[in-house]
């Protein structure tokens, strides 16, 4: 994306607040002018008192009356400019917010599988935080600081051409003082990062695992490399600290030269002039001069914000402008009285286009029957769940519920339909209760205990201290692997729906209390559609059709009795658990 | 904080010339208004234009010194800081290292990580921005102040009441904001979490169709957060319009009661021009005090956190023994072994009896929470034994060295965890100078040879952190292989095949028994089938041993292991048998 196209959209977001962006601007461009009044009004003042005796106390008073007016005025549009900046801020961050949130929602699994929860997460916090700071702040102090700039030349111009002169000439020395500082010390910032970065890698790594580090007596290796490391970084950070802290120092200096010059020339003109330029004057363009070469330096800072801040905006709006999941087709159709015959005709898929995965699949599933998919570790057995449940769409072929095409249904339809334990439990933030009625918030209070009894989940849910109301964490430290798989199998044993997909759905679950779930399973896939991933060889015996898979292919597809008969895969993954 | 001081040793010329070069700086920086004033009465005012270029290159002068002072400060004070950081850095990591479990599970991994990173990243800014600021922010306030005095008496008074006035308003708004600061951090936690939590449960989410509640739910947080944000926003809009009321109401002030002074002849008006600039110098010290003030008190934070750890004393002292141990005693001896962890109300383990002859295998079975992992992990001494004593060849665990006893046992844990770098260098965990031969056998029996092989690279294939490019299974497998280049007397295998299917289980274990001068081997298992063949199996319920005995002695013996058995085989047992 390029820059040009990034403001365009920002533009676009801020255009929502138009007239408080108007009011905002208004205020600071009065509040910059005001504050650059003052020290024309203080000098004024001060030459009311030109020595003993030559006070003009009613001249004074006048001027010190227009001085309160103008801080009057000036607070009250700080005041108004800074409510207003807080409120576009804070609410373009909000509606951006909500925007990658609405897309998260509407991603297809594919990009989501395939970028780390970390970096999206970053992306909505992070990113949008610095861009919301570095650009709404940054314009605005962009505003008032050229504001600043322009009217300052502009009065002191007014008071004095020569001495504006030396100020005008002298001043931008200092940005490239500081630009020049940047620079050098660029590459510094950067080799800090990087061996920071290193560090920290590390450091993850090794205390992350301290326990395997320890079991390995790898400590003292690991001492090594850190201190080599901090070392290098200690090195790093020296440099690239210090010499980016010459900058003030030396834009201060700078300063000081302009506000020496100022001094100088001002009062040879005030000699020269005799008195054309009154010392009240120079006093006024002494504290310009001070003032001027400020927003110089703020604004250098204010650009490598603003850079920053379109980088973020450029990332969050990669996000938003990702391609959603293929919308649902207008007249798509809500399953109803679903009875769980599937049809799976010469199905293709792969993840990536150079590894095909899944080759003309063939497949007839009657109502009620159950299909258990085997094979070794890893190879593949959860794709064809995330194309049943259309978490991803095939890339040939076609999948049919009930004689209609999976594309052509809603898809809540279609995975409401499904009941679905996966190995990997999740459990939302919110109660045991919220967890379990997920599937059907209208459960009645004996309803979700008679499930919960079912899948044994009631004997340990009842002796927590808040029972069904005990809240579960985003890490559900307080509940163990077996705990949350018992939740999870409650939640589908609650919702009953006509399908079922068991994925490992019982591999964390000691196998005494296994063995119980699995009569009230039994019971369940009565009557209903089941897909079941296992390696427990005695729930595979007992279905229907067995998938045999091996390295994301279907290699046998039959029952128990046939495939032992074949004598292929499956008879010598089914024998070997006997093997010695 | 005061714990952490000793690291600032070796640089104590460096904290003292630092801050003192600064305070340098700041007082030729104070006497800038006064030559000023030198100008306007006597060079003016005298028409003496010779004094005034004088008194022009004495302000060069003094901006040159002020440039030296400071850059001299901020290498001192970068140095201190830098060196002082990497040296904690350095301590804590060290220290960390020599922590038993028991203070690693108390602290836990992620706030080491916490404390290792981005705290004494804070301490570091902390203490170069205290070394640089902290006496120069009051100086040139005070300063500034007592300047005014030397001035006039009569003036100066505003100062008295002007600067007690500033630091009400900058640090009351700090004060209020700072608790609401954190509001608005939980308030931003909160969304975090919620996007958190939709990505990593976006399946569960999408199965239940609940896109459209989980978008409510977060426009919810979203909206507290703004609510939060605004009322701090509307604080500290006040602070730029109050200071900004406050500095120029005083300067009117300063400049009547200056009008006053000048025309009774006690002070001339270059004098007042002099009041009037140290008030405008005050402002801009007193917001970088308040800015540093909050640095300070973060850092002071860290400090703390950081120190906590570092007084964390390992529980277990380390024994002197560094022999190999009695050569014909057991290899692993538990004798009324009992033991409590840190802060549980109950034992995980009571009164265990069990001796293990060398080179035989030990099967160790038991239900989730039996204290099966417990067991094992008394063998390398990661926990100390509350009762009782723990044997490795004939001497109690307590009396090695951690490197002699660890390094005679190989234990796969249950979570297997691989670090950055290549299989090469993972393997070499085990021993730094293995050769690819004795690298390529522990793979062939870890049953990891044929998946390695097919890596790009074979032995240089890239691991990322944790071994995320591996599948759970594979992972598994390597860290067998792992623990098996190590050669070790005992290999422990803490149900590390749980990703592995039945076939590669069974094999695993054909080719451990098949090495030539077999380790001593301890399988824990949730699974029957793979300790069926064991020398003898300890059976575990509730931290005590239900059974102890060869798997046919316990089928008849031992309640608990025929309702394991029972539960995983009998079934199959059976069908097995119709079908054959």
């Amino acid at each position: 994306m390029r820059n040009r196209d990034i403001i365009k959209k920002v533009l676009h977001y801020i255009s929502r607040y138009w007239g408080l962006l108007i009011l905002s601007l208004v205020m600071a461009a009065v509040s910059a002018l005001l504050a650059l009044v003052l020290p024309i009004l203080t000098g004024d003042a001060i030459d009311m008192i030109v020595a003993k005796g030559q006070v003009d106390f009613d001249g004074l008073s006048k001027i010190i009356n227009r001085m309160l007016t103008v801080i009057g005025v000036t607070i009250i549009a700080q005041y108004i400019m800074n409510t207003c900046n807080n409120k576009i801020t804070f609410d373009v961050v909000r509606d951006i917010r909500r925007e990658a949130f609405d897309k998260i929602e509407r991603l297809p699994l594919s990009y989501i599988d395939a970028h780390p929860a970390g970096e999206i997460v970053s992306r909505v916090i992070a990113d949008v935080d610095q861009f919301a700071d570095g650009l709404l702040m940054g314009f605005t102090q962009l505003f008032t600081g050229v504001l600043t700039i322009i009217g300052t030349l502009v009065l002191m111009f007014r008071i004095n051409v020569q001495v504006t002169l030396i100020v005008v000439l002298i001043t931008p020395v200092s940005l490239f003082v500081a630009a020049f500082i940047a620079k050098k010390t660029y590459d510094m910032f950067r080799l800090q990062s990087e061996t920071r970065a290193e560090q920290t890698t590390l450091i993850d790594e090794m205390i992350g695992n301290e326990k395997v580090l320890q079991a390995f007596s790898y400590e003292d290796d690991a001492m090594e490399q850190f201190d080599e490391i901090n070392g290098r970084l200690q090195k790093a950070s020296l440099r690239a600290i210090f010499f980016s802290s010459t900058t003030n120092p030396s834009t201060r200096f700078v300063n000081s030269l302009v506000y020496t010059g100022v001094a100088l020339a001002g009062s040879m003109t005030v000699i020269a002039t005799g008195g054309a330029l009154t010392v009240g004057q120079l006093s006024c363009l002494l504290s310009y001069a001070n003032q001027y070469t400020k927003p110089f330096n703020e604004i250098s800072g204010v650009i490598t914000e603003l850079q920053n801040a379109i980088a973020c905006a450029g990332r969050i709006f990669e996000l938003i402008e990702e391609d959603p999941q293929i919308p649902e087709a207008e007249n798509a159709v809500t399953l109803h009285d679903v009875r769980g015959s599937l049809k799976l005709e010469h199905v293709g898929f792969s993840y990536v286009p150079e590894r095909s995965l899944i080759e003309d699949l063939n497949l007839t599933v009657k109502p009620g029957q159950r299909i258990a998919i085997v094979g070794p570790t890893g190879c593949g057995k959860t794709t064809l769940i995330n194309l049943l449940m259309r978490f991803y769409d095939v890339n040939e072929g076609s999948i049919a519920v009930d004689g209609t095409d999976i594309r052509e249904m809603t898809r809540k339809s279609l995975r409401t339909s499904f009941g679905m334990v996966l190995q990997e439990t999740w459990l939302m933030n919110g109660t045991i209760r919220d967890n379990i009625i997920m599937g059907k918030p209208d459960a009645t209070e004996e309803e979700i205990v008679a499930a919960a009894k079912a899948s044994h989940a009631h004997s340990f849910i009842r002796r927590l201290e808040h029972g069904y109301d005990t809240v579960i964490g985003e890490n559900e430290g307080t509940l163990s692997q077996g705990q949350k798989q018992l939740i999870c199998i409650t939640r589908v044993m609650l919702a009953l729906p006509p399908m079922l997909i068991l994925d490992e759905a019982t591999s964390s679950i000691d196998t005494r209390t296994e063995i119980k779930i699995q009569n009230a399973f039994a019971r369940m896939m009565q009557g209903r559609t089941s897909f079941i991933v296992a390696h427990r060889l005695s729930t595979i015996r007992e279905a229907d059709i067995i998938l045999v898979m091996r390295d994301g292919h279907i290699v046998e597809q039959g029952n128990h009795e046939s495939l032992l008969e074949q004598d292929g895969f499956y008879a010598k993954l089914y024998n070997s658990q006997f093997e010695t | 904080m005061k714990a952490l001081f000793k690291y600032f040793k070796g640089y104590g010329k460096e904290c003292i010339l630092g801050p003192l070069f600064k305070l340098l700086e700041a007082s030729f920086e104070l006497l800038i208004p006064l030559v000023v004033v030198q100008i306007i009465d006597v060079g003016i005012a005298e028409g003496d234009k010779a004094y005034i270029v004088k008194m022009c290159l004495i302000m060069v002068a003094l901006g040159i010194i002020g440039l030296v002072c400071s850059l001299t400060a901020q290498f001192f004070s970068a140095k201190a800081a830098v060196g002082f950081s990497a040296r904690v850095k350095q301590a804590l990591f060290h220290h960390i290292q020599g922590l038993s479990y028991s203070e690693i599970d108390t602290i836990g991994t992620s706030t080491m990580v916490t404390r290792m990173t981005s705290d004494i990243n804070q301490l570091q800014s902390g203490v170069n921005l205290t070394l640089r600021l902290f006496l120069r922010s009051p100086f040139i306030v005070f300063g500034a102040m007592i300047m005014a005095f030397t001035i006039n008496v009569k003036a100066a008074i505003v100062f008295v009441v002007v600067i007690p006035l500033l630091s009400v308003v900058v640090y009351g708004i700090m004060l209020l904001t700072i608790p609401m600061y954190r509001k608005v951090q939980n308030a931003l936690d909160q969304v975090l979490s919620r996007t958190r939590a939709n990505l990593t449960g976006v399946r569960v989410i999408r199965a239940f169709s609940k896109e459209e509640e989980e978008i409510s739910r977060f426009e919810k947080a979203n909206h507290e957060l703004v609510g939060i944000q605004t009322a701090v926003g509307s604080i500290s809009a006040l602070m730029n319009p109050l200071t900004f009321a406050i500095i120029n109401v005083g300067i009117i002030w300063l400049v009547y009661r200056g009008a006053v002074q000048v025309d009774q002849g006690i002070i001339t008006q270059g004098e007042v021009v002099a009041l009037v600039n140290y008030m405008s110098q005050i402002l801009i010290e007193l917001i970088k005090l308040a800015n540093l003030i909050i640095t300070v008190t973060k850092a002071v934070a860290c400090a703390g956190r950081i120190s906590g750890v570092l007084q964390i004393q390992s529980s277990m002292e380390e024994g002197a023994y560094d022999d190999k141990g009695v050569s014909d005693a057991f290899a692993v001896e538990f004798s009324d072994v009992s033991i409590r962890y840190r802060n549980a109300s109950e034992e995980s383990l009571q009164g265990i009896h069990l001796k293990v002859p060398k080179g035989s295998v030990v099967g160790i079975i038991g239900g989730t929470g039996s204290g099966k992992t417990t067991l094992v992990n008394l063998i390398p001494r990661f926990y100390d034994v509350t009762k009782g004593t723990v044997r490795v060849d004939g001497v109690d665990v307590k009396e090695y060295r951690y490197h002699a006893l660890r390094d005679k046992i190989g234990i796969v844990p249950q979570k297997s965890v691989l670090f950055t770098g290549t299989i090469r260098s993972n393997m070499q965990w085990g021993k730094k100078d293995a050769t690819d031969e004795e690298i390529m056998k522990a793979l062939e029996i870890a049953q990891a040879k044929e998946f390695v092989l097919q890596k790009d690279g074979v032995l240089d294939a890239e691991v990322a952190q944790g071994g995320k490019n591996f599948s759970g299974g594979q992972r598994q497998r390597l860290a067998i292989a792992r623990a098996l280049v190590k050669r070790p007397k005992i290999l422990i295998l803490d149900d590390s095949a749980s990703a592995l299917d039945y076939a590669t289980d069974a094999a695993l274990r054909k080719a451990i028994r098949e090495m030539e001068d077999p380790p001593t081997l301890f399988i824990v298992s949730q699974r029957t089938a793979s300790m069926m063949h064991a020398d003898q199996i300890l059976v575990l319920e509730d931290g005590e041993a239900a059974g102890l005995g060869t798997h046919e002695e316990l089928l008849k013996t031992c309640e608990v292991y025929k309702e394991i058995y029972d539960s995983q085989f009998k079934k199959e047992a059976k069908g097995g048998e119709a079908n054959a």
